[in-house]
C-alpha cells in the first residue's frame, strides 16, 4: 500500500447529444426569449473593437465527408494587440468569445469576428495569430479542441504548428484567404486532410 | 497576467474514447490520429467570464422559467445543487454552469425533437447559474424523464440532465451529463458505457439528498463536478533544461 493522493480525478466528459442548443443557444433550438440575454451570442468583438474585421466561413465534416448539421463551436481569442480579455490593456470592446451553431440545412459555419494579434507563448517567446475552438456535438464523447492560423500571417515560429510532426498536417490548422478580410476554414474530423486536435 | 502555472494534462483514461462502436454516431465522428498534446499557453488558460448581469430573475429555476414566473411546469419537483472543484480540491467560484433537459415526459424542447411525448407547454428545458465564492450552485427543476433514441434496436437514456461548465480557463470547458441514484437505465446506456472507469461513471452519478430536500415541496439530489486544475510547484520558473 501506498499513501493516498489528497487529488480528484476530473469529472467524465457525456456527448453534448443533439439537443445541446437548448441550454447553450435557445433561439438557435427554435426557443427564442428563454434568457434575455444568450451566452455567447454577442460574438467575440463588440461595435468599435479595434483591428481588422475578418469572417471566416468553414464547415465541419465527418469521417464521409458529409457536413455535421448539429455542431456547436465555441472560439475564443485575444484582442488585436494580442491581450486576452480581463487582462491589463486589453480592447474592452473584445469579449473574446462566441458560441456559434452551424446551419441546420447546409451545415455551414460563419464567425465574424476581428483577427487577434500574436500572443504570448509560455515561457517567453510568441504565438502567431490564432483563434482557438471547441467543437461539441451528437458523437463526439469529449469536446474537440483546435485552432484557426491565418494564412497571411508569419506563422513559421510558432510553437505549436512547429510541434506537428508531419509538416503538412499544420495546414489543416490554417484558414485560407478567400477575399478582403475573408477566410475558409474547413474541420475535418476523420480520414484525408484529419485536421489536428489539440490536447493542452 | 498572474501566472497560475499550466493546467495539469488532462487523463484521457478518466473520459470516453472518442471513438465507441456502442455509440453508433460517434464512429464518423471521431478523429483517427492522436491529439497533439502540448503543455498549455496562455490562449487555454485564459477564458470567458460572466457575470450575474448577463443572467436572469428565473434562470436557476427551471420550474418557472420558462412563463417568467407565471405557471409551473408539471412533474416531480427537485433541486439539483452540488459544487463545482479543480483537481486540487479548490473551489471553483463565480463561473458559469448551464443544463439543459427533457421534460418530464421525455421530450425536448427542441426543433428536432419529434417524440410522441407531449411538450409542457410551462417548461422551456434550460437553466443556467453562476457559482458563489465557494463553487456552490443550485437549480430548481422537474425530474426528466427518460426517452428512447435511434441507436441500437432499443436503446432508452436514463433520466439525465446535461451540463455544460467553464470554469477559468478555456482548456477546462467540459460538458458532461448528471444521471440519478438507482435508476436501473444506467447499466443499459450505451452513452455512459462510453466511459471504461466505472468508477468515473459513478462520478456522474447524483446522490439523493434528503439533507438539501424541502419536506412537502422537493426532493433533492447532490453533483459535484470536478474540472482539470493548475499544477503549481516551487520549481516552474526555472530555466530550460536545468
Ligand atoms: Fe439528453
Amino acid at each position: 500500500m501506498v499513501q493516498k493522493l489528497d487529488t480528484l480525478v476530473e469529472t467524465a466528459s457525456q456527448t453534448a447529444g443533439p439537443y445541446v442548443h437548448i441550454g447553450c443557444m435557445p433561439t438557435y433550438a427554435g426557443n427564442a426569449g428563454a434568457y434575455d440575454v444568450e451566452t455567447g451570442a454577442e460574438g467575440p468583438a463588440l461595435e468599435g473593437a479595434k483591428g481588422e474585421v475578418i469572417e471566416i466561413t468553414g464547415e465541419v465534416l465527418d469521417g464521409m465527408g458529409w457536413a455535421l448539421r448539429d455542431v456547436m463551436l465555441e472560439c475564443w481569442q485575444a484582442d488585436a494587440a494580442g491581450i486576452y480579455p480581463h487582462e491589463e490593456g486589453a480592447d474592452p470592446k473584445v469579449t473574446g468569445f462566441a458560441r456559434i451553431g452551424a446551419d441546420f440545412d447546409t451545415g455551414k459555419f460563419t464567425l465574424r469576428t476581428i483577427k487577434p494579434g500574436a500572443v504570448a507563448a509560455r515561457g517567453g517567446g510568441k504565438q502567431a495569430p490564432h483563434i482557438s475552438l471547441w467543437l461539441t456535438a451528437r458523437g463526439i464523447n469529449i469536446g474537440l479542441q483546435t485552432r484557426v492560423y491565418f494564412e497571411d500571417e508569419d506563422n513559421a515560429e510558432d510553437p505549436l504548428l512547429n510541434r506537428i510532426e508531419q509538416a503538412p498536417r499544420r495546414q489543416t490548422l490554417i484558414a485560407k484567404k478567400t477575399g478582403d478580410g475573408t477566410y475558409t476554414f474547413n474541420i475535418v474530423l476523420q480520414g484525408e486532410g484529419e485536421t489536428v486536435f489539440l490536447d493542452l | 497576467m498572474t501566472d497560475l502555472g499550466p493546467l495539469i494534462p488532462r487523463n484521457r483514461d478518466a473520459h470516453p474514447p472518442a471513438y465507441d462502436t456502442g455509440y453508433k454516431t460517434s464512429v464518423s465522428r471521431s478523429p483517427s490520429w492522436p491529439l497533439l498534446s502540448m503543455e498549455s499557453t496562455p490562449s487555454e488558460e485564459t477564458g470567458p467570464r460572466f457575470g450575474h448581469s448577463q443572467l436572469g430573475e428565473y434562470d436557476n429555476n427551471l420550474i418557472v422559467n420558462w412563463t417568467r414566473g407565471k405557471e409551473l411546469a408539471v412533474g416531480e419537483r427537485i433541486l439539483v445543487h452540488g459544487r463545482v472543484l479543480d483537481e486540487m480540491g479548490r473551489p471553483v467560484p463565480h463561473t458559469l454552469v448551464e443544463i439543459w433537459q427533457a421534460n418530464a415526459g421525455g421530450r425536448y424542447r427542441h426543433k428536432k425533437d419529434v417524440y410522441f411525448a407531449p411538450l409542457d407547454p410551462n417548461f422551456g428545458g434550460c437553466g443556467r447559474t453562476i457559482t458563489d465564492e465557494n463553487g456552490y450552485y443550485e437549480f430548481l427543476t422537474v425530474r426528466p424523464g427518460a426517452y428512447p433514441w435511434m441507436n441500437r434496436g432499443n436503446d432508452w437514456r436514463p433520466m439525465h440532465i446535461h451540463f455544460s461548465i467553464f470554469g477559468h480557463s478555456f482548456g477546462q470547458r467540459l460538458i458532461t451529463q448528471m444521471y440519478f441514484e438507482g435508476d436501473p437505465l444506467i447499466k443499459h446506456c450505451p452513452i455512459i458505457a462510453t466511459i471504461k472507469d466505472p468508477k468515473q461513471i459513478e462520478g456522474l452519478v447524483a446522490a439523493l439528498d434528503f439533507s438539501h430536500s424541502r419536506p412537502m415541496d422537493f426532493l433533492a439530489y447532490k453533483f459535484d463536478i470536478v474540472l482539470r486544475g493548475r499544477r503549481q510547484t516551487r520549481f516552474e520558473n526555472k530555466l530550460e533544461g536545468m
